[in-house]
């Protein structure tokens, strides 16, 4: 993964892979400068490598990380991951990635894809406690259970899903620029794949291919984006500053300016977390056979 | 008299160790047979672990390829072994080294005395059974397969194909019936050396040699021939994924094993150290004598089989995107479109939601917004009442909004104003009931106070767009239940078609309408229609209404308009 300036959920994060099994972690940090990179070399599982270039001219990280799984993934099960995402599968409690990526492979599957799904707090953003350590799930519990949109994408046979509480809150008047959510970021690599664009596509198409029809629930999983912890405020306004996110970064200036008045996110129709078998339930993601 | 393991080793020695030693605990003689795949070194050093235990003994061994007939050669071989070197066995069990015991030891023996001549063999004859994969069943017995399946795929299908093609037909021994089931079996001394010692046996051989997956076949039908009693189901536990491959126990099966009251399980996952602590350790409290009872298991892993291939009806999501027109439903639950029906009736939403108990919707495709029943803006799963966003993907919404309301019929109105990006959509969708009322959009232009040059230049576009929809649902691709009268039918008699959507809907019992909604005042509608001809523009939709008198105000209450069986 790449992080900048991620010291507050790092703790958690490495806590919460190594419970799944993770055997080791290859991490960019780019110029972090809150103390991220002291706390990375500590960690005995974890590879470091530091970067002080330009996030965005190396199209959001995906150059750096794709040279190191190039050279360091091939044949082995890769997990691409943000620092605010935490991966939910079917029976995550109970069986480690081992157990899911040896069943996937008796499939004769080498993918696992994914919906990121926002999390936010029950009150206006940026109003809360969190501690360093502490399960990010203790602050923001709630999300939207729909409405999501999926359509194919050419030329490279992506799905493409959007919708979710960010949609209804920051891009109900431009649905076209709401954010992309289905991600594949578990694949057992081989050095001739490539990410497309983060990890929401990659090259060959027949990676994006996997989830196909015609009608079967295909295993998949739900990433729990915690980007809206308290500290968001604050990155908010740095980013926009930074401008390294996203193609066109001047068409973010109103979701940014629209976090810095901390509103709120919830609604009498935000749903509150439960589990995996919730998300199951509700259609966000499928155990896909597996029992 | 005891029960004797035969255990098929490929991998996880450590944990077939462990199982090894709970059978010979438990009185159970084991004879192992170790695949020629596993390292030598490796197997030494197993066959020295077990070397304190005199009741282990290791069999003559193979290279084991699925599939062939290798796996039936080292069966056999310690099964020979095990007649051979422990007198005492009745039953011999045949288990690999995934397999885990559920019980005590002692319940199977026990139960197993109990029953001292009955073979526990899963045995069908092919045509009664639909468990292979891949269309290879009969054939299985009469074409010949030289080439591995695992290996050598190009040559095995273009063999198979090459005999078919050419008629090659091998002859199955006379007095032979094939069989098939489960390899894991659980047979009594007498069937098993019958079929050891059989004076046939050569030509058996032979002949499975060249039989597909012959250790699903081999003992399932030579056990036909000289058992007493068989019990067609194996005592082994093993469930199949769609593809037919084993499903695997984790630790979070320990409940459902539990409670499964089966003897042996497999495949067991080999880190799965919580269920070989549980199962594994010492019996403890008093014995039951409960039968096998795998029904609530096998349901649950038939749900997980029909959810991978069938997949949910009406969901949509990043691992669910089925093609068009390949869908397992287009939705998630049956709805109704009503078309005309809130223009002809003054309450008709209000009584539509009485009567049925539905959610009943205004235009969910209004050019302004969806509207919602009882003016909500957002719906169940957060759905926003937008038109640009629904506007964006209007098939998703509606996916969206009938998967997110699961459980509660949805009703909307829909008429010639509206989005119609969503016609093809819903006409093909045999959830949708639609019902249209043909020329209905015209009652509020009569009412308007517009200009009747700008209600004629409206009329004609409302009847060309209501026009095309009705192709749409007169299209032999329409799967939806779809219902048209035209206006002038229809408020002619409108109890019966009323009656008619309520008792498809559902919700109510069949009785008959006690409260009948209010049809608006159409009196001089007929001269309105005949100004509009006379302008020039032909409204055809309605049907043919006099001119001079407006329909029946309210329907003849003496009529019976439905009759109740």
């Amino acid at each position: 993964m790449t992080l900048r300036n991620e010291l507050q959920r790092l703790p958690h994060f490495f806590e919460y892979y190594r419970a799944l099994g993770v055997s080791h972690f290859l991490v960019i940090d780019n110029h972090s400068d809150d103390g991220t990179a002291d706390f990375l070399a500590d960690q005995p599982d974890t590879s470091v490598w530091w970067t002080p270039s330009s996030y965005r001219a190396a199209r959001f990280g995906v150059d750096w990380m794709t040279w190191l799984q190039m050279r360091y993934c091939s044949g082995l099960w890769s997990l691409m991951l943000d620092a605010d995402e935490l991966l939910v599968y079917a029976h995550h409690e109970t069986r480690s990635l081992a157990e899911l990526t040896q069943w996937l492979e008796a499939q004769g599957r080498s993918v696992f894809g994914t919906m990121m799904l926002d999390l936010y707090p029950r009150q206006p953003l940026g109003h809360q406690e969190y501690n360093i350590g502490e399960d990010p799930l203790h602050c923001v519990q709630w999300f939207d259970s729909g409405p999501y949109r999926a359509q194919r994408q050419l030329p490279v046979h992506n799905l493409w899903v959007q919708g979710g509480v960010r949609e209804r809150v920051f891009f109900q008047n431009a649905p076209q620029r709401s954010p992309t959510l289905n991600k594949i970021p578990l694949i057992k690599w081989h050095h001739s794949f490539a990410y497309l664009n983060s990890c929401h596509s990659a090259l060959p198409p027949r990676l994006n291919r996997e989830f196909d029809g015609p009608g079967s629930d295909m295993p998949s999983g739900v990433l729990l984006h915690t980007k809206f912890l308290p500290d968001i405020v604050e990155k908010a306004r740095e980013d926009r500053s930074r401008q390294q996110h996203f193609a066109e970064p001047n068409a973010m200036l109103g979701y940014y300016d629209a976090i810095l008045d901390h509103p709120c996110m919830w609604t009498p129709e935000s749903v509150k977390y439960e589990g995996w078998q919730q998300l199951e339930a509700l259609g966000l993601m499928s155990s896909g056979g597996w029992k | 008299m005891t029960v004797g393991i035969v255990m098929l080793v490929h991998t996880a020695l450590d944990r077939a160790e462990q199982a090894a030693r709970f059978w010979a605990m438990g009185g159970c003689p084991v004879v192992i047979h170790v695949d020629v795949n596993v390292p030598k070194k490796k197997y030494v050093a197993f066959a020295k672990a077990l070397s304190d235990v005199p009741t282990i003994k290791f069999s003559k061994r193979f290279r084991c390829e699925w599939g062939t007939w290798s796996i039936v050669a080292a069966s056999q071989a310690a099964s020979e072994l095990m007649l051979n070197e422990f007198a005492d066995v009745r039953h011999v069990y045949l288990a690999s080294g995934s397999c885990l015991p559920l019980r005590p030891v002692e319940e199977l023996v026990d139960y197993l005395a109990a029953r001292p001549r009955t073979d526990f063999i899963e045995s069908a004859t092919t045509a009664d059974v639909p468990w292979t994969v891949g269309g290879l069943d009969h054939e299985r017995f009469t074409l010949r397969f030289p080439f591995s399946w695992k290996r050598q795929r190009i040559l095995f299908d273009k063999y198979v194909e090459l005999q078919r093609r050419l008629g090659l037909k091998r002859k199955i021994p006379a007095g032979l019936v094939p069989h098939m089931g489960s390899q894991w079996w659980c047979l009594t001394r007498q069937t098993l050396s019958a079929i050891l010692q059989g004076p046939d046996r050569k030509e058996y051989d032979a002949y499975f040699k060249q039989v597909w997956i012959p250790d699903e076949s081999y003992y399932q039908t030579l056990a036909r021939q000289y058992a007493i009693e068989i019990e067609s189901r194996s005592l082994t536990l093993s469930k199949f994924d769609f593809q037919g491959k084993p499903h695997i126990f984790y630790d979070d099966h320990l409940q459902l094993l539990r409670r499964s009251d089966c003897f042996v399980a497999r495949k067991i996952w080999p880190h799965a150290n919580r269920l070989y602590d549980a199962f594994l350790t010492d019996p403890a409290g008093a014995m039951k004598r409960t039968e096998p009872n795998p029904g609530k298991i096998d349901r649950i892993f038939a749900k997980a089989v029909e959810r991978r291939t069938r997949g949910r009806p009406g969901l949509y999501m990043q691992s669910r995107f089925p093609n068009e027109d390949w869908e397992n439903g287009v939705t998630a639950a049956p709805y109704s479109v009503f078309q005309g029906f809130t223009e002809i009736f003054e309450n008709f939403e209000p009584w539509l939601a009485k009567a049925t108990g539905a959610r009943v919707h205004g235009h969910l495709f209004h050019p302004d917004r969806a509207e919602f029943a009882e003016g909500q803006a957002t719906l169940n799963g957060a759905l926003s009442n937008s038109a640009k966003t629904r506007d964006y993907n209007p098939n998703s919404f509606l996916a969206n909004l009938i998967w997110n309301t699961r459980g509660e019929r949805q009703c909307f109105q829909f008429g010639p104003g509206d989005n119609q990006d969503i016609n093809w959509r819903v006409a093909k969708d045999p959830n949708a009931q639609i019902s249209v009322i043909s020329g209905a959009w015209s009652v509020p232009l009569f009412r308007s106070n517009m200009n009747f040059m700008d209600i004629r230049k409206e009329a004609a576009r409302l009847q060309k767009i209501e026009s095309d929809h009705l192709n749409v649902l007169r299209s032999p691709y329409a799967k939806a239940r779809i219902r048209v009268w035209t206006m002038a039918e229809f408020v002619e008699a409108p109890m019966e078609p009323l009656q008619g959507i309520l008792d498809e809907i559902g919700l109510t019992h069949t009785r008959r309408l006690s409260e009948v909604p209010k049809l608006a005042n159409l009196t001089g509608f007929g001269q309105f229609l005949q100004n509009l001809k006379n302008q020039g523009m032909h409204p055809y939709l309605m049907g043919d209404f006099p001119v001079a008198l407006g329909p029946k105000p309210a329907p003849d209450p003496a009529r019976k308009p439905y009759l109740v069986r």
